[in-house]
């Protein structure tokens, strides 16, 4: 029996992919491909009963305020996070890689994965607490003479709360990505005449790049499909497409409108990806 | 910067190395070496791993920092400058060619950075790739590439920027033995073309002989001896240098040690006649390996220790005859064909043969 099983790699392959594959046709694929047949239907506007027939109505509904002004602030913010992450995370992560003893290193990277390991509503409640009005923030800067900047519940308050909770999803790819550059190519390039800043920009950033897409597919999604953190931090003038999707599922119960939304993320990573990948991004995976 | 003394000084060498120490942690890398290398030589630093002479390269090259002591490249004291204000270039052991570039890319690196323009750039990248042998691979990337053209990519990448120095470490240690011995033909070759000084790092001895106009034996970052080819060979100074570069036997002789080659022990049939003004001993051959080109033969001297001694195999079929083993022969050697040598006092006894 083991034997035969030896011989044929596919009756191997075979058996081993089928239990996860059919989980993944029936419960992963089956449930988008509903949602997608979904968002062709609609609702009858006086008994709220689905209507199974094809039309385009709800796609054409997400042209009409204030649908596009709310795609844009999601989309807008998830952009304005990642920017923000990879400007923090790639001098973080060169500091980590290649600057930090073991010692320290190791030490940095509990303290990158911590929050990681605390709920994501504690971690979110603790910004309502820094940021709203009369919070830490506010009684920092009165203290100092600076006038309270009153930022809570505000896109400025989304824009810092989500930086803060997705940041280790982009250090921890840049980090991987950084130390696998050998350092002989950094003293390549220094012997070859560059410095620090020429090297930073024509050997390491192509390097790490890889690190960079793969953590920016992170912060970036993970922005794009929140729907907690714009209630409790950015407030009613904030809703992401997520809540908007939240309120038509519960409040409206208008399921064809809400699958119609959630296509939106999907075209938006997939034109992302497609991007990423003519620029290069994966080349060097 | 520092500047020289007002004294007038004779021309600058290429390099001078004056005092240099170096320790990482425990580890003394450097032990107060102090060198001199010509402009325009091949010059070779020989020794095992460990004994320094990497990091000899990394410090001329500007990666490490002397603990003390100062490197100068023609007459100028560049200890205290970073690696991109050098004139020195370097051949990475690992080629450290940049993976998202292509081969013109990568040679044209170092140009780019001196604003050399477009033009004159692929000019000179078109001759370096022509000099090591690679014309018309510029759109290459070096994943692309064997081994053996990584490592001329590499050569082209640091020649190409014409420095007064080269450096080169180890650059042949990942090639296979027929690519390495056609390689240091070609290196040879290059840098009589090219005219730059080469500072080459090797473990090998028999590279370093083929190669090098002069060799610094390296030990325990020390250098224990520096000579041409034919000096180090054949004039040892210190037993390690015998021992490391070549086989030696070391035997005494009259209270004094010797080193002396194995093609230069004669071994005689004890009933012939014995030349007179040569040093006698009477032994054993317990042992006989071929070599192809020679056959090593391990004597073992009546008055213990044993001698080792190597022939040519000039004839076909001269191993069946030559077989000796287990035959009573004489070993004999000419004093003035060794080498006295200074005995490093922990390995002293160790291999000495007391012959008389």
């Amino acid at each position: 029996m083991n034997n035969a099983l030896w011989r044929r790699a596919w009756l191997r392959a075979t058996l081993t992919l089928s239990p996860p594959l059919a989980w993944f046709l029936v419960v992963y694929l089956a449930s988008l491909v509903v949602m997608l047949v979904t968002a062709f239907w609609t609702l009858n506007d006086f008994t709220n009963q689905l209507v199974q027939s094809w039309n385009l109505q709800n796609f054409r509904d997400l042209f009409s305020e204030p649908y596009p002004h709310i795609i844009g602030r999601t989309v807008g913010l998830a952009a304005l996070v990642t920017v923000t992450d990879i400007v923090i995370a790639l001098p973080f992560a060169y500091y980590m890689a290649r600057v930090a003893t073991p010692r320290t290193r190791n030490l940095l990277f509990a303290a990158v994965l911590l929050p990681l390991w605390a709920s994501y509503l504690a971690r979110v409640y603790a910004w309502i607490v820094i940021l709203q009005k009369g919070g830490t923030l506010d009684w920092s800067f009165s203290k100092l003479g600076l006038g309270a900047p009153d930022i809570g519940y505000s896109n400025t308050a989304l824009w810092i709360v989500f930086s803060y909770i997705w940041l280790p999803y982009m250090i921890i790819p840049v980090f991987g990505a950084m130390e696998r550059i050998p350092n002989s190519l950094l003293e390549a390039s220094a012997d070859l005449g560059a410095r620090g800043a020429r090297t930073t920009w024509r050997v390491i950033l192509p390097l790490v790049l890889p690190g960079i897409a793969a953590g920016s597919i992170f912060t970036f999604s993970l922005t794009l499909g929140d729907f907690i953190t714009p209630v409790l931090v950015g407030g009613a003038r904030s809703k992401f497409i997520g809540n908007v999707i939240y309120d038509n599922i519960g409040l409206a119960g208008n399921l064809p409108f809400a699958a119609a939304l959630a296509v939106v993320p999907i075209v938006i990573m997939i034109v992302y990806l497609s991007g990423a990948r003519l620029l290069g991004a994966f080349r060097e995976l | 910067m520092d500047h020289a003394q007002g004294e007038p000084q004779p021309p600058p060498a290429a390099i001078r190395l004056t005092g240099l120490r170096k320790r990482f942690g425990d580890t003394v890398a450097l032990d107060g070496v102090d060198l001199a290398i010509r402009a325009g030589e091949f010059f070779t630093m020989l020794g095992p791993s460990g004994s320094g002479k990497t990091t000899m390269l990394r410090v001329i090259a500007g990666f490490e920092q002397p603990d003390a002591g100062t490197v100068e490249l023609h007459g100028e004291d560049v200890t205290q400058r970073p690696p991109y204000l050098r004139d020195v270039n370097t051949v990475f052991q690992d080629y450290a060619l940049f993976p998202h570039m292509d081969v013109q890319d990568n040679v044209e690196y170092g140009l780019r950075i001196r604003k050399v323009d477009r033009s004159r750039r692929r000019e000179r990248a078109a001759a370096a790739l022509e000099l090591v042998g690679l014309a018309g691979l510029g759109s290459r990337k070096p994943s692309e590439l064997s081994g053996g053209q990584r490592q001329r990519v590499a050569l082209a990448r640091a020649i190409v920027n014409e420095p007064s120095v080269l450096l080169l470490d180890e650059p042949l240690g990942a090639l296979d033995l027929k690519l390495r011995q056609g390689m240091q033909v070609e290196l040879k070759r290059i840098q009589r073309d090219v005219g730059i000084t080469f500072v080459y790092v090797t473990h090998d001895q028999e590279e370093a002989l083929t190669m090098s106009d002069r060799v610094a034996v390296f030990n325990r970052g020390q250098i224990e001896q520096v000579g041409s080819p034919v000096e180090i060979y054949d004039r040892p100074t210190t037993e390690f240098v015998a021992g490391f570069v070549g086989v030696s036997n070391l035997v005494s002789h009259g209270g004094q040690t010797y080193a002396i080659r194995p093609e230069r022990v004669q071994l005689l049939d004890p009933t012939g006649v014995a030349p007179t003004s040569a040093v006698l001993s009477r032994g054993t051959v317990t042992d006989t390996v071929f070599l192809g080109v020679l056959t090593r033969y391990t004597v073992a001297l009546d008055d213990g220790g044993s001698l080792v001694a190597v022939r040519p195999n000039l004839e076909r079929g001269s191993l069946s005859e030559s077989d000796l083993r287990g035959q009573a022969v004489i070993a004999a050697w000419q004093l003035d064909q060794a080498t006295d040598i200074e005995m490093s006092a922990d390995l002293a006894g160790e291999h000495v043969e007391e012959s008389a």
